[in-house]
């Protein structure tokens, strides 16, 4: 019965304000870093922001539903991390670096 | 007590993203990314979704941290390469996102959470009951969940091998 008293002792808001900051610094390390592969881990602290703020909101209303769409968007993470980072090491190969201010070829 | 807990967590995840993101050095960034992904499952167990922080851990701080580890131990990038931006470029990204967190907050104000039922079921997350709905209602998205993952393994392969 813990998690029943923590749902009772701790607001929603609080759920809404963390993740909120989170997901902000995921984009904020977007915007300002240069390297790809800290690029990728700031698309994946994003991700997992809103997971978690999707699972809290399932807990509070006692619906499982929203804890299996968590599972389903943590295993299509998985493959896309796969993938993201076979595209870095890829790039390095080609350019000796994995600074996204080279890759700008597809500039219009 | 359970405040305390919950504010010391979202402390130490808060501080891990602001380190990861503000890291010279990309191996302290990662590390660091790894400290988020633990803090992130103490609070899935902490709201009683127990799978869900058994499964943040390993799939997470397990296998996809030490794939980001692998990579750049793999490349070399150690050493702090990364060239300059601009001052005025990183200083127009700080002010986007504290724009972006700002308006956030501020659609979420007005937004009142009814109280929470007394008799909530605080059982959903445990491994039993989620298993039963994910092998009862779910089957079909599970079973094409493992299509995609092979996609996946076949794609990066493809990808990563040098002359195909």
């Amino acid at each position: 019965m813990e998690g029943n008293s923590f749902i009772q002792v701790v607001p929603l808001e609080y759920f809404i304000i963390l993740c909120s900051v989170l997901f902000c610094l995921g984009v904020l390390g977007v915007l300002v870093r240069k390297n790809a592969i800290i690029i990728l881990g700031c698309v994946e602290l994003m991700l997992n922001s809103v997971n978690l703020l999707l699972a809290a909101f399932s807990s509070y209303k006692g619906d499982g539903n929203g804890q299996i769409l968590v599972f389903f968007i943590m295993v299509v993470a998985a493959a896309e991390v796969a993938v993201g980072l076979a595209i870095i090491a890829m790039m390095y190969r080609n350019t000796k670096s994995v600074d996204i201010s080279i890759f700008n070829k597809l500039r219009g | 007590m359970e405040q305390i807990l919950f504010l010391f967590v979202a402390l130490v995840a808060i501080t891990g993203a602001v380190y990861f993101v503000f890291a010279r050095n990309p191996l302290y960034a990662i590390l660091s990314l790894i400290v988020v992904m633990f803090s992130i499952a103490g609070l899935y167990i902490l709201l009683n979704a127990q799978f869900l922080g058994i499964v943040q851990i390993i799939v997470y701080a397990g296998a996809i941290m030490v794939l980001f580890l692998y990579i750049l131990m793999m490349l070399n990038l150690s050493k702090e390469d990364e060239s300059k931006k601009q001052n005025l470029m990183k200083f127009a990204g700080v002010f986007s996102a504290g724009l972006l967190l700002i308006s956030i907050l501020g659609a979420f104000r007005g937004f009142k959470v009814q109280a929470v039922a007394e008799n909530v079921d605080s059982s959903v997350g445990l491994t039993k009951n989620l298993g039963r709905l994910l092998f009862n209602e779910y089957v079909l998205p599970f079973e094409l969940a493992s299509i995609l993952i092979f996609a996946g393994i076949v794609g990066a392969v493809l990808i990563g091998k040098k002359d195909l």
